[in-house]
C-alpha cells in the first residue's frame, strides 16, 4: 500500500475503533491517504470497524467516490448534468474526446485523468469543471487542459 | 484604512478570483489596504467582481482578470474612480435593488468566519431570543411564519420540529440535508461558504426548539470548499462559546459536525441520508416510520435543508408574522432561486413567492446566454419538470407550480434555448435515474433503463404508437410503483418533454 503500512492505516483508523458506523468515514479516510482503495484496506476497514468484509464492500461499491487503483496525477471531473447540457457541455465533451480523453470511460493521459460528473454546483456558469479540487468555470477544452497540466505537473 | 472585497465563493473561484485576490495584494504595497474575503453577491455572470469600500458605500468592478489589476490600481480604483469594468454602487445594481433577500442577507456582504462581522450585520439575534423563549414558543413561532421546507417535499417544518419535540427520547439529532444534487441549485453551496454562521445558528435554534443537542450537516463530496469553511466556521463558533455545553453561556449544549457524502445523488433523500450517516449503503428506507420519530440511529431527528434551516434565524429575531406576511398562498416567505443553465445573468435572485416565471428568466435573467430564444426550463432539478413558455404567467409557489405542471423543489431553474433536443432530454432523465437508483424498487432500476431504449426506438421511429404506449405505461408503473420520489417523479420530466415537444421525438403529427 504505496507508503502507507497496514500498521500506520490502522493507526489513522484508530479514531473509528469498534465503531461500525465510521464504515463510510474510514473508507474515505483510506482513500484521502492512499488516493484510493487497495483491496487489503476493505479487511482492514472491517477488522477495525468490527463488521464484515461484505459489508464494507457492499459500502465501497455503492458510492462513486471510491476507486479500487491510484489515479492520476490530475484528476478532471467534467459536469454532465442538465444546467451544462444548456449551456453546450457536448461540445466541450467531444473536443476533448478529440484529444484523446473519453470522460465516460474515465480515460487517463499524461498523468491527466478525465471524468464526467452529475453537478459541481456551478451551474450558472457552466460548462463546469473541477481539476484537482480547482473549480473551472465557462470551461473550455483549452482552459481544462491547462489547468491539468498545472496539476500534473 | 481602504478595504477591498474579493468573492471566495467557488463559482467566483472558477472564474480566477484567487488569483486576481493575489494580484490586488501584491500591488498594495505601503498602502493602508487590506483585502478582504467574502462570499458572492450572486450576480454569477459578474464574477469576479471586485468592491472597494467608498463613503458612498460599495463600488464594483466586474469580471475582473488578473491582467486588469494593473490597469485598476492606475485608475485609482481604491476610490471608486471610473474604469471600464464599473458597475457602481453594488447595493444599488438593478439585479439586486428588487430582491428581498432574508436567508442571503448578508451573503457576498460580510467574511464569513468573522463572528463580529456576522453580529454587527444582524446574526445571533435570532438564537438570543430563542435563548428566553420556551421550546413551544420557538417551534411555534416556526409554524406562524409558514415556512416550508425548502429541499424538495415542502413540508412544514414547525409540523416536523413539533413531532419531534413531542416525542420523549434520551438522544435526538437534527440534521442538515446539504447534499444539493439537484442541477441548477447552488444555493445551499453559496451560503454554506458566504455565511455559515447563519446555517448554524438555524441548527442551534432548531436544537433548543426540538431538544436535540447534537448535529449533522451532510455536504456532498463535490463541494470541497464550503465544506473547508463550515469546518473552520465550527471551530469559530466553539471558540465563542456559540457549540459546546453552553450555548451562549446558557443551559442548553449543542455540538455540530460536518459529514460529507460520497458521490451519490440518492443520499440527498432523506432516509438513505441517514443510512449514509450511519456509514452504510445509501439505500431508500420504508417510510413510516417517519425520520421525525425513528430518523439516525433511530432516534427522533429533525432532517431539513440547509435553506429551511437558515431561514430560522431571521423568522425568529423579526418575528413570525413578519416572514409570514412575504408570499402568495400557502408559499410563504422568501424562495431563493436560482437561475441557471442558458442564461445571461445568472445566479441567485431572493425574493417572495410569486414572482413570476417569466419575470424570473427575463427581467433578473435577461434571457439566454447565447441570445437565441428561450425553448424550454427545467424547475426543481433532474426530477422536475420541463416547462414551456406558455408556462411565463406562472406565480411561483408550491402549489401554483404544481397546478401548471411542475416543481419546485430546490428552486433552481435551468434555462435552455431553441436548439435543445428535449428527446435527449428525456432520455437523459431515464439515463441518470438508472444511474443513481438506490436499487431497491424494480420499476426504478429496470424501468429507467427500459424507458432509455423505448425512448431510442421512438426516436428511430419504430413501431412509434405501441412504443409510446410502451413508455406511458412504464412512466405510470415508476410513478406508481417507487418507494421514492427518484423512480416516483423521473417520469415527470419525461413526460413533459414529450408533451411539449413531440417533434423533438420524430412524433409526426397523428401518431397517438
Ligand atoms: C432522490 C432525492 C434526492 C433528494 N435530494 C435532496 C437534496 O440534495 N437536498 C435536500 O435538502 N433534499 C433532498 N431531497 C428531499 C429530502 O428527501 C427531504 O425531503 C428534505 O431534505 C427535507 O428537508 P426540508 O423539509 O427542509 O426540505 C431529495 C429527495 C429525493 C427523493
Ligand atoms: S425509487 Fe429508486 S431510488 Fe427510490 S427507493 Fe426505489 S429504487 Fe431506490
Ligand atoms: S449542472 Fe453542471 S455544475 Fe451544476
Amino acid at each position: 500500500m504505496s507508503n502507507y503500512s497496514e500498521e500506520s492505516i490502522l493507526n489513522y483508523l484508530g479514531p473509528y475503533k469498534g465503531d461500525a458506523s465510521a464504515v463510510l468515514r474510514s473508507l474515505q479516510l483510506v482513500q484521502e491517504l492512499l488516493g484510493y482503495v487497495p483491496d487489503s484496506a476493505l479487511d482492514l476497514v472491517a477488522k477495525n470497524c468490527n463488521v464484515s468484509r461484505a459489508e464494507v464492500y457492499g459500502v465501497f461499491t455503492f458510492y462513486s467516490d471510491f476507486r479500487s487503483t491510484a489515479p492520476a496525477k490530475a484528476v478532471v471531473k467534467v459536469c454532465v448534468a442538465e444546467a451544462c447540457q444548456a449551456s453546450g457541455c457536448a461540445s466541450l465533451i467531444s473536443e476533448l474526446h478529440d484529444k484523446g480523453y473519453d470522460i465516460h470511460k474515465g480515460t487517463v493521459k499524461a498523468d491527466i485523468q478525465m471524468e464526467q460528473t452529475f453537478c459541481l454546483g456551478n451551474c450558472a456558469l457552466g460548462p463546469a469543471a473541477m481539476v484537482n479540487g480547482k473549480p473551472i468555470g465557462r470551461a473550455t477544452s483549452a482552459s481544462i487542459l491547462a489547468a491539468a497540466k498545472v496539476a500534473a505537473k | 484604512m481602504i478595504k477591498v472585497f474579493v468573492p471566495l465563493d467557488s463559482a467566483a473561484l472558477s472564474m480566477g478570483a484567487d488569483e486576481v485576490a493575489t494580484a490586488i495584494s501584491e500591488r498594495i504595497g505601503s498602502q493602508d489596504v487590506t483585502v478582504i474575503r467574502t462570499g458572492s453577491r450572486g450576480m454569477l455572470w459578474l464574477e469576479p467582481l471586485v468592491e472597494v469600500e467608498t463613503a458612498a458605500g460599495r463600488i464594483g468592478y466586474a469580471n475582473v482578470s488578473v491582467d486588469m489589476v494593473p490597469e485598476l490600481f492606475v485608475s485609482d480604483f481604491l476610490s471608486g474612480a471610473d474604469h471600464k469594468s464599473k458597475i457602481g454602487l453594488v447595493q444599488d445594481h438593478e439585479f439586486l435593488k428588487s430582491q428581498n433577500r432574508i436567508t442571503f442577507s448578508r451573503v457576498g456582504i460580510i467574511d464569513p468566519l468573522s463572528i463580529a462581522d456576522y453580529e454587527s450585520h444582524g446574526g445571533l439575534a435570532g438564537l438570543r431570543k430563542a435563548l428566553t423563549m420556551s421550546a413551544t414558543s420557538i417551534v411555534e413561532q416556526v409554524t406562524e411564519s409558514g415556512l416550508r421546507g425548502r429541499g424538495g417535499a415542502g413540508f412544514p417544518a414547525g409540523i416536523k420540529w413539533q413531532t419531534v419535540l413531542n416525542t420523549e427520547s434520551d438522544q435526538k439529532y437534527i440534521c442538515c440535508n446539504a447534499d444539493e444534487g439537484d442541477s441548477g441549485t447552488f444555493a445551499d453551496r453559496m451560503l454554506m461558504e458566504g455565511d455559515p454562521f447563519t446555517l448554524i445558528e438555524g441548527m442551534i435554534i432548531a436544537g433548543i426548539a426540538v431538544g436535540a443537542t447534537k448535529g449533522l450537516i451532510y455536504v456532498r463530496s463535490e463541494y470541497p470548499h464550503a465544506i473547508d469553511i463550515l469546518n473552520r466556521a465550527i471551530a469559530v463558533a466553539k471558540e465563542h462559546k456559540l457549540l459546546g455545553e453552553s450555548v451562549l453561556g446558557s443551559a442548553f449544549e449543542f455540538e455540530l459536525e460536518v459529514r460529507v457524502g460520497a458521490g451519490s445523488y440518492v443520499c440527498g433523500e432523506e432516509t438513505a441520508m441517514l443510512e449514509s450517516l450511519e456509514g452504510k449503503r445509501g439505500m431508500v428506507r420504508a417510510k413510516p416510520p417517519i425520520p421525525a420519530l425513528v430518523g439516525l440511529f433511530g432516534k427522533p431527528t429533525v432532517i431539513n435543508n440547509v435553506m429551511t434551516l437558515s431561514a430560522v434565524p431571521m423568522i425568529l429575531a423579526d418575528g413570525a408574522a413578519a416572514y409570514q406576511a412575504l408570499g402568495d398562498e400557502r408559499s410563504r416567505g422568501t424562495q431563493v432561486f436560482q437561475l441557471a443553465g442558458n442564461i445571461k445573468q445568472g445566479g441567485i435572485v431572493e425574493v417572495a413567492f410569486g414572482v413570476t416565471l417569466g419575470e424570473l428568466i427575463d427581467t433578473y435573467g435577461g434571457g439566454t446566454l447565447t441570445g437565441r430564444p428561450v425553448k424550454t426550463v427545467q424547475i426543481g432539478g433532474p426530477l422536475g419538470a420541463y416547462l414551456g413558455k406558455d408556462s411565463w404567467t406562472v406565480a411561483m409557489g408550491y402549489e401554483s407550480l404544481a397546478q401548471a405542471g411542475g416543481m419546485l423543489g430546490h428552486g433552481g431553474i435551468v434555462v435552455f434555448d431553441d436548439t435543445v433536443n428535449m428527446a435527449k432530454q428525456a432520455r437523459f432523465a431515464m439515463e441518470f435515474c438508472a444511474e443513481e437508483s438506490c436499487g431497491k424498487c424494480t420499476p426504478c432500476r429496470i424501468g429507467s433503463t427500459r424507458g432509455v431504449e423505448v425512448i431510442d426506438r421512438i426516436v428511430a421511429g419504430e413501431e412509434q404508437s405501441k412504443n409510446l404506449e410502451l413508455l406511458e405505461d412504464l412512466c405510470e408503473v415508476m410513478a406508481d410503483g417507487s418507494l421514492c420520489a427518484m423512480g416516483g417523479l423521473t417520469p415527470l420530466p419525461v413526460r413533459s418533454a414529450l408533451k411539449l415537444f413531440p417533434a423533438d421525438f420524430g412524433i409526426k403529427s397523428g401518431v397517438k
